[in-house]
């Protein structure tokens, strides 16, 4: 499955990217799955997606729990708790 | 229901005026402007640069706006948010609310205000003195947000 992958504010500056394109693996099918997937990465990768940081994430717009499921083309993106206003 | 996401600064008057104006069954109009401050966490902040995620952020407002007018009786809203780089003293955001009366429209702004602090997808980052560092989450902004679902407004 194919999928884009976008970063913001502090996550993106950790991770060194603000967009990718990531081809997953046939069982890395939930956000939660993509995000084992990504701690494998390394440390940096480890820090952020391993529960001791609280990451949002938002599919196709919209805010998401880690349960959700991802399908092909989706646009997952993952931001800190926000701080506008 | 207006929603502007630009760099560039606004003009309250002129988009109050211009709500106002729009319909005689307006009998009250409630705005919130924020602005960037000079002093946060003791430390002088010399720019305040915001970071959206384009589609999203407006589809979030959109959420939140609607959501307010199935709440409440609203002629009309508006909400504008500049983001870039900014500077201590300009303006940051602007609410307004237009309603017959004035209860609908106190309440329909300070519930936009509310929810768009905790869910609308922007991030400040602040330069100062001591280096740039992203401002953090407050849990007094989602304590804000959580009393508007315990209360029947």
């Amino acid at each position: 499955m194919n999928i884009k992958v976008l970063y913001f504010a502090r996550i993106k500056e950790s991770v060194n990217y603000s967009t990718e394109d990531i081809a997953l693996p046939i069982d890395v099918d939930t956000v939660v799955a993509l995000k084992e997937f990504l701690v494998k990465r390394g440390e940096v990768w480890a820090d952020l997606f391993s529960g001791k940081q609280v990451v949002r994430v938002a599919i196709n717009y919209e805010l998401v729990d880690d349960i959700m499921a991802l399908n092909e083309g989706d646009e997952v993106a993952f931001f800190p708790p926000v701080t506008g206003g | 229901m207006t929603i502007r996401v630009q760099t560039e600064d606004f003009d309250a008057g002129v988009e109050l005026a211009a709500m106002r104006v729009a319909s005689a069954s307006v009998g009250a109009v409630v705005n919130f402007i924020g602005q960037v401050r000079d002093i946060n966490g003791g430390d002088m902040v010399s720019t305040l640069t915001l970071e959206h995620y384009p589609g999203m952020t407006e589809r979030s407002l959109e959420a939140i706006e609607a959501e307010a007018r199935a709440r409440w009786d609203i002629v009309s809203s508006l909400i504008i948010h500049r983001v870039g780089a900014l500077q201590p003293l300009d303006q940051i955001v602007l609410v307004a609310v237009a309603s017959a009366h004035r209860g609908e429209a106190f309440k329909a702004c300070e519930f936009i205000m509310d929810y768009l602090k905790v869910q609308a997808p922007f991030w400040k980052k602040e330069s100062t003195l001591v280096g740039e560092r992203w401002v953090e989450a407050k849990t007094r902004d989602n304590d804000a947000q959580v009393r508007w679902k315990s209360k029947n407004n």
